[in-house]
């Protein structure tokens, strides 16, 4: 059991605490709406071949480029479509929902761990272990992130395992100055002089005193940032480069549907607009968790 | 101020040798960059070519000839083009810097007017809606934008050529799908610094004085708003790069980013590598420039 110092906050994790937090997220219909949205797509992910009535691989040539269920020539055997040889737009884009939720999550996962540790270990030590971390943060951030994961799938190769490497290791550094800046302020408080006073160690101090306290602002970073993780994986599935052709992937549906764009628009369509509901879904939730954690938010 | 600048200067040029660092390993990064070159010879022939390229001295050793190659732009010869990486890089950059600039100038034009008016308007219908507008930009895939303004404008009702960079014409879709990219993140900026700057006491002060609405707004409150505006545009030019290349991917633009995809795909490292070093090294050229216009603007920095 963490030992509680004077002045130590550890409120987020306070069961009372934690009821207030849930009942000031509901009151916005707003961030319900995002939440509700978002559980869909992670339900429909994860039972996906309950919820599709077709397999998303299967070829059927005879069926190829059937529009929507609404437009004439449809049928609701495909209530999407179907692409250029035939395989069901409906169930490829709940199987690909796995892809982007799988590396969004993962990735944001690496970027968290690295981004967060460096910071603490950073914004706690100061001095030389400081200035060398932030000129790797400064580095890392002139290179655009979508530029440096290109190059580096490149050299990799395409793949599942690859995409999330390569996203987890180009986006840790937001956290790690944003956790430094919070370690700044902290490492001052009288809990943290007070821990210092009676012995305890670097390591307990950063670990078991100054991190939780930084759980609110990574928390809301974690989930904005899986938006942009969703976005990036997608464009580097539709330049080519993303989680190879084993599993079907929004970014890919994309850059296929384009070439039949002035004859299949649905193709394209409906993939983009599956990225749009998702990542409007995480924005709405991120920015509902930011407003609930902030105790100057009523 | 001289010590703020040298300090600056100095972060640049470690900022450099770090983009320097990044990409010389990046052909490290998969093991045997002689390999990639000739995939099918016998381990004889790569030992040879080893010896030829440097590639069996101390990683170090091959670094500093990496460094020194570089400063005389050479950074070898392309796999597939047979010519010199760089000049293949630089003749399509002032392709990919105009789609750049346009589609700044774009988001900039509708995305300040938008979020000044936002603010003025507080709470009402406009207000909602630039909310809702920013919502949506920053949730859509910039290459699906693309796309759908492809299917819409060139193919649905022919206004506008679906590809290439020949005219006038065919630059508008390309712009206005990279202006939309980072347009929402500027209406949310400027929106945000208004609403801070029209809350201060020297405007309540003009406005009690009799100072007409639009002066207040445009002469008092736009001059310390745009601060912070110009600082976050000048800092997107890093992300609106990487739209960039997406963007030219989509619409068939002969830019640098364009290449690099290619490059990727046929394995052509070197290519890769110039293109990479370029736009990482215009970036942060750009920032360097855009610390400066901020200490210029900004006299309290100049004075701390």
């Amino acid at each position: 059991m963490t030992r509680q110092l004077p002045g130590e906050d550890l409120a987020p994790f306070k069961l009372s605490s934690q009821r207030r937090l849930w009942r000031k997220f509901i009151q916005n219909p707003v961030g319900v709406v995002g939440a509700i949205i978002l559980l869909t797509v992670l339900v429909g992910a994860i039972f996906a071949d309950r919820f599709v009535p077709h397999d998303p691989e299967r070829q059927r040539l005879l069926a190829r480029f059937t529009p929507p269920f609404w437009a004439a020539g449809g049928s609701l055997t495909y209530p999407l479509g179907t692409d250029n040889v035939g395989r069901d737009v409906w169930s490829r884009i709940v199987h690909g929902s796995r892809i982007s939720l799988v590396v969004g999550i993962c990735a944001v996962g690496i970027s968290t761990l690295i981004g967060v540790t460096l910071g603490l270990v950073s914004g706690f030590t100061g001095g030389r272990v400081d200035s060398a971390v932030m000129a790797l943060v400064d580095i890392m951030l002139a290179f655009p992130q979508l530029i440096l994961a290109f190059a580096m799938v490149a050299v990799l190769g395409p793949g599942i395992g690859n995409i999330i490497l390569v996203l987890g290791i180009t986006g840790w550094e937001r956290y790690a100055r944003v956790v430094r800046a919070e370690v700044l302020a902290l490492r001052e408080r009288e809990f943290v002089q007070a821990a210092h006073a009676i012995g305890v160690s670097n390591f307990k101090i950063i670990f078991a005193h100054i991190m939780p306290n930084t759980f609110s602002s990574v928390i809301v970073m974690a989930t904005l940032q899986t938006a942009q993780a969703i976005l990036a994986e997608a464009a580097l599935s539709f330049l080519g480069l993303g989680t190879g052709r084993t599993y079907p992937s929004w970014g890919q549906m994309i850059a296929l549907g384009r070439d039949y764009i002035s004859i299949a628009w649905w193709i394209s369509t409906f993939p983009g607009l599956a990225i749009l509901l998702t990542v409007l879904a995480i924005n709405l939730v991120g920015d509902r968790i930011r407003d609930v954690l902030d105790p100057r938010v009523v | 101020m001289t010590a703020v600048l040298v300090r600056r200067l100095i972060r640049l040029i470690v900022v450099c040798f770090g983009i320097s660092l990044v990409t010389f390993l990046l052909m490290h990064l998969s093991g045997d960059p002689v390999s990639m070159i000739l995939p099918e010879a016998t381990e004889a022939d790569r030992a040879v070519l080893r010896e030829q390229l440097g590639l069996n001295r101390p990683l170090i050793v091959q670094y500093g000839s990496f460094i020194g190659r570089v400063m005389q732009g050479d950074f070898g010869q392309s796999f597939f083009h047979r010519t010199p990486a760089l000049p293949l890089v630089l003749e399509r950059m002032p392709t990919t810097l105009l789609l750049t600039f346009f589609a700044l100038s774009l988001a900039v034009a509708t995305a300040i007017p938008a979020g000044i008016l936002t603010a003025v308007k507080r709470y009402s219908w406009i207000d909602h809606l630039a909310t809702i507008t920013v919502l949506l930009g920053q949730s859509m895939p910039v290459f699906w934008t693309g796309i759908m303004l492809m299917l819409l404008f060139a193919v649905t009702w022919g206004l506008f050529p679906a590809s290439g960079w020949e005219s006038w014409q065919a630059t508008v879709l390309p712009a206005v799908t990279l202006g939309t990219f980072q347009a929402p993140l500027f209406l949310r900026m400027s929106r945000s610094s208004m609403l801070e700057v029209l809350g201060l006491d020297y405007v309540q002060t003009a406005r009690a004085k009799g100072v007409p609405e639009w002066w207040v707004i445009t002469k008092h409150g736009l001059k310390n708003a745009a601060i912070p505006i110009v600082t976050v545009i000048g800092l997107q030019f890093g992300v609106l790069l990487g739209g960039a290349v997406v963007t030219e991917t989509v619409f068939a633009i002969p830019g640098t980013g364009r290449l690099i995809v290619r490059a990727i795909g046929q394995l052509d490292f070197p290519v890769v590598q110039a293109g990479v070093m370029v736009l990482s090294l215009s970036i942060v050229i750009v920032n360097f420039a855009v610390d400066l216009i901020y200490l210029y603007l900004n006299p309290q920095v100049r004075i701390s």
